[in-house]
């Protein structure tokens, strides 16, 4: 098992390899896909992170990724850019923290709204605060390209990567296994799940937030509108959804045929992007109830068997 | 005493927005995302036949509810029983609806978009002044509000004093248990959904008599029926109204003796604030 | 992607077939929202344009480039206000669909976020709906960006100077209500226009925000109702520029001068309040009584079956005609001369004549608009032609 885990980390790196090549060989087009990808992966993967194991569905990723976009939105006047992404981790870490700590005894689909709700009160108390504050207009303007903040994105998805698989293997890994199978099982068993629980909520807030305050400079203009869009929640929820949650990669086998699909259907009829959309949710729902993971390993299953009766 | 009328009328209007996603998820189980699209089209209902005919809004109810019904029953018949009946637990159902239904809203937004167009509708409709103990309200407001009382008060004497309002709370209670002492589970569920969206598409051009709305705008009404439902406790309608009434209440005195630009962070706090303390909503049972 | 040459495109195709020009075929790019929160405004101000301005260019035979003609192509994509995805679609625009230019995309957040590529590409950005207070530091960094619809002191200003004229008059006043809709526009006007009211000698008596979505203004309208203010000034989006009107009506709120902004002047308006509009004044404004504009209102009924708006829809056929007349100018499709062309001239529009400031601003644009007897006219602007005198606000009478 440990052999194989440490396999499938080194085949990863390989992959973010061969992925950080992409700007090298690629036109800006495929380049701009790659962001979108890079994005999405180090969300939806850090997000299953936390509600993989706990089943708790969270809808607060624009919450966090507004966070991070208006740490690098009002700092990058007064402090480097580097400088930005840990504090937008930071801030987004202790956000988390402190609503992990309040809600986290709320189950079901009381958490799921209540991260709803929360991305929307923290939305609204940074509109207000900018409007008593008197900020104006909001610019990034850097000379951060495309091709930076891709290896950026690649470099943090690589963390969340490597985060997932050194917690997998702690400790407190095996207390989030045990939880996930049960947990009044793991209450008895003495550990701390409340703890266990606020501390993976941690990572996606820390992600989302440092992927934010990465993209702010190339949305150049930073709106609340914009930073704190309900959608990306749902999308990352989607996407997440359609990988599986089950497995470290699962996520990312879900964000990248989800975003090829979205910008095929964006490129050949812009005029029902939506209805299409929304058509190709439920197609996959229905045909892929387990996810791409459950196709895969399924697949891979069918494989085994027929490999054993040949 | 003038925030307190205010409060309610805002009351009414949210009530009307909330109820049927009660239904829809309290009773049938089903976290419906595509709800705020049924408010859309409902609201495009009544413009279409103020601007084509003349035909009051409040008519229009009585045409669009019944279409609404018939939609909604569709939906849930085609589209969302072959999930409830593949879904091993609540959870996994919770997780397929999600996704559907968000499907779902997308579809909605694209037919309208490509039957209506994009554009705002917007129309006038008894936004005249009705005057109350030296102040003034609109009118549309008002009615909205009895409205929302009448469609109220029909759904509790409904759902208290049926049979079949009682088998759906049965439903709503325990499906395993329902089916066991002989309701049936799937023709309910099905009728609480359409029923739901039914008074969503009431209420929707109820309100489109002064909210001005557009095809991409119901994910907002979504996500405040979404926590109205939740913070009045699931499968209660008198929760919902309680919520929804100390919503527009606390908004309202917000904007007046606060400051406008909190009104929306003091509704989500309020909504944050109670369920840490009753998880389960005002008026929800604990879950099991 | 939707392709569309129009019936009489191809008959002028059909019959310059036989004529001694050669035709080709220019691909236009256009990005904007169809779904999404901007959906409303794009489909009443940007995408009638992008339709209006292809069918006038390929029924007047095309853009004429030295001997060749060239029909305009139009590919659309629905960035679904966000600006991920307008990124996208203009990368998706400029290396797979090749094409020759690319119109703006709309409003400032996504004009600006798709500003990196169109400048990396060398595409002219003409901007049309884009309202921003940072232009020298902007037009450093992206030299082919340019601004027509005016800066948020200047639709302040313009604003300012009317109501201290109707002071002077007498017709009004100093106390002012002042409302912002709690999203960057908002934020940023009523930034521009505390100190400058305060240095024109007016007093703010009620200053506030409200949440984008508030579905109950009446507190708002309530609360400046009892601060008893001479004039009323709220800047506003489409959806609560309708409500706060509306609830004016209702408790009769009795001011000289009531000013909402965004979609004040949307044909909607006139049409939602009918007498009660009249005296409402709105940001931006157009000559109502030009024979060119009465020309565009006509044939944008025809060819898309709505009405323009009678500030920002205008400005966006006229920076559509900027494209075509600096290639016609360049005699090139290059867009390198295309640019230059663009740079360096002045054109002359249906809004009237355009020429650049130093940071490639639009200096003379409407600030003020105002309905008078059902027509949404112009009252003030920086340098435009054809400006009516504003008249006080007299009740909202039936």
């Amino acid at each position: 098992m440990k052999g194989m885990d440490t396999k499938s980390l080194g085949l990863a790196g390989l992959v973010l390899l061969v992925a950080a090549g992409l700007p090298l060989v690629s036109d800006a087009y495929l380049l701009s896909i790659g962001v979108t990808i890079a994005m999405y992966t180090c969300l939806a993967t850090s997000w299953a992170l936390f509600s993989g194991p706990t089943h708790y569905i969270s809808l607060a990723t624009a919450a966090f990724f507004g966070i991070g976009t208006y740490t690098t939105g009002i700092g990058i006047e007064h402090l480097p850019y580097w400088m930005l992404l840990p504090i937008a981790g930071v801030l987004g870490a202790v956000v988390a923290a402190l609503v992990g700590v309040a809600t986290l005894r709320l189950s079901g689909v009381y958490f799921v709204i209540f991260t709803l709700g929360l991305a929307e009160l923290i939305r609204q108390i940074i509109t207000w605060g900018q409007n008593v504050s008197g900020a104006k207009g909001i610019y990034v303007l850097t000379s951060i390209t495309e091709e930076h903040i891709y290896w950026q994105l690649l470099g943090l998805a690589a963390l969340v990567f490597l985060g997932g698989f050194l917690i997998w293997r702690s400790r407190l890994g095996f207390a989030v296994r045990i939880l996930g199978d049960d947990e009044d099982v793991a209450r008895h068993a003495g550990i701390h799940t409340a703890r266990v629980k606020v501390l993976l909520f941690m990572i996606p807030g820390a992600v989302a937030a440092i992927t934010g305050a990465m993209l702010a400079p190339r949305y150049v203009y930073v709106e609340p509108s914009i930073a704190f869009t309900p959608m990306l929640s749902f999308q990352v929820v989607i996407m997440a959804l359609l990988g599986g949650t089950g497995r470290l990669w699962g996520p990312v086998v879900g964000v990248i045929p989800f975003t090829l699909l979205w910008e095929a259907i964006s490129g050949t009829f812009p005029n029902q992007t939506t209805l299409l959309l929304g058509l190709s949710f439920l197609v996959i729902v229905y045909l892929l109830p387990r996810g791409f993971v459950g196709l895969i390993e399924g697949g891979r299953a069918r494989m085994r068997a027929g490999g054993a009766m040949a | 005493m003038d925030i307190i009328f205010t409060g309610l009328l805002l009351g009414g209007t949210y009530a009307l927005i909330a109820l049927g996603l009660n239904l829809q998820y309290g009773m049938a189980r089903i976290m419906n995302l595509a709800n705020g699209e049924t408010l859309v089209a409902g609201g495009f209902g009544a413009y279409w036949f103020w601007t084509g005919a003349q035909l009051s809004p409040l008519l229009t109810v009585f045409v669009v509810a019944p279409l609404a019904f018939a939609v909604n029953w569709l939906i849930y018949v085609v589209i969302l029983r072959p999930l409830v009946k593949r879904a091993k637990s609540r959870g996994q159902l919770e997780v397929d609806t999600i996704l559907t239904t968000f499907g779902l809203s997308f579809m909605a937004v694209g037919i309208m978009i490509a039957l209506f167009g994009g554009d705002y509708f917007s129309y006038s409709y008894l936004a005249t002044p009705v005057r109350f103990i030296g102040e003034t309200y609109g009118l549309n407001r008002v009615v909205a509000f009895a409205s929302a009382v009448l469609i109220g008060g029909a759904l509790w004497l409904w759902l208290y004093r049926s049979k079949a309002g009682m088998a759906v709370r049965a439903i709503a209670v325990s499906p395993e248990s329902a089916r066991l002492v002989g309701i049936n589970v799937p023709r309910i569920s099905a009728m609480a959904f359409a029923l739901g969206g039914a008074v969503t598409a009431a209420g929707g051009a109820l309100v489109s008599t002064f909210l001005t709305l557009d095809a991409s705008t119901g994910v907002m009404f979504t996500l405040k029926a979404l926590i109205i439902v939740i913070m009045g406790g699931v499968g209660d309608i008198r929760g919902t109204v309680v919520a929804a009434v100390l919503l527009g209440i606390l908004e309202t005195f917000v904007a007046t003796l606060i400051d406008p630009g909190l009104t929306l962070a003091a509704a989500y706090l309020l909504f944050v604030v109670i369920l840490l303390v009753r998880p389960q909503g005002l008026f929800g049972r604990s879950q099991t | 992607m939707t392709r569309y040459l129009t019936a009489a495109s191809l008959v002028a195709l059909v019959a310059g077939g036989g004529a001694a020009f050669a035709q080709e075929t220019l691909t236009i790019g256009a990005v904007g929202p169809k779904t999404g929160p901007l959906a409303g405004g794009a489909a009443v101000t940007y995408w009638p344009n992008v339709q209006l301005w292809a069918h006038d260019v390929n029924e007047a035979g095309g853009i004429q480039v030295g001997d060749t003609s060239y029909m305009v192509e139009i590919i659309e994509y629905d960035d679904q206000t966000n600006p991920g995805q307008t990124i996208q679609a203009v990368q998706r625009l400029a290396t797979q669909d090749e094409a020759d230019f690319i119109l703006p995309p709309y409003s400032t957040g996504l004009n600006l976020a798709a500003a990196p590529i169109y400048d990396r590409f060398g595409y002219p950005q003409v901007t049309s709906t884009a309202n921003t207070g940072n232009v020298d530091e902007l037009s450093d960094q992206f030299p082919n960006l340019y601004v027509t619809l005016g800066a948020a002191s200047g639709m302040v200003g313009g604003l300012i100077d009317v109501m201290t004229e109707l002071r002077e008059a007498g017709e009004i006043d100093n106390t002012v209500a002042m409302v912002n809709v709690a999203d960057a526009f908002g934020i940023e006007l009523a930034e521009e226009a505390r100190p400058l009211f305060e240095e024109a000698g007016f007093e703010i008596v009620y200053d506030s925000s409200y949440p984008l979505g508030t579905q109950d203004l009446s507190p708002v309208i309530q609360g400046a109702s009892d601060a008893n203010p001479s004039s009323f000034v709220a800047f506003s989006y489409p959806p609560d520029t309708f409500a706060l009107t509306e609830q004016a009506i209702i408790e009769e709120l009795d001011v000289g001068v009531f000013y909402t902004a965004v979609a004040t002047a949307f044909p909607a308006y006139g049409e939602r309040f009918g007498p009660a509009a009249n005296g409402v004044m709105g940001i931006g404004g157009v000559n109502a009584d030009d024979a060119g504009f009465q020309d565009y209102v006509a044939r944008h009924l025809e060819v898309t079956g709505q009405a323009p708006d009678s500030w920002a829809s205008p400005m966006v056929y006229s920076t559509f005609q900027i494209y075509q007349q600096a290639i016609e100018g360049a005699g090139s499709i290059d867009r390198a001369e295309v640019s230059e062309y663009i740079a360096n001239n002045s054109f002359d529009t249906l809004i009237g004549p355009i020429e650049w400031d130093e940071n490639n601003n639009n200096p003379a644009y409407w600030t003020v608009g105002q309905w008078q007897d059902g027509t949404y006219r112009g009252i003030a602007s920086t340098g435009r032609e054809g400006e009516v005198d504003p008249i006080v606000k007299q009740g909202w009478g039936e």
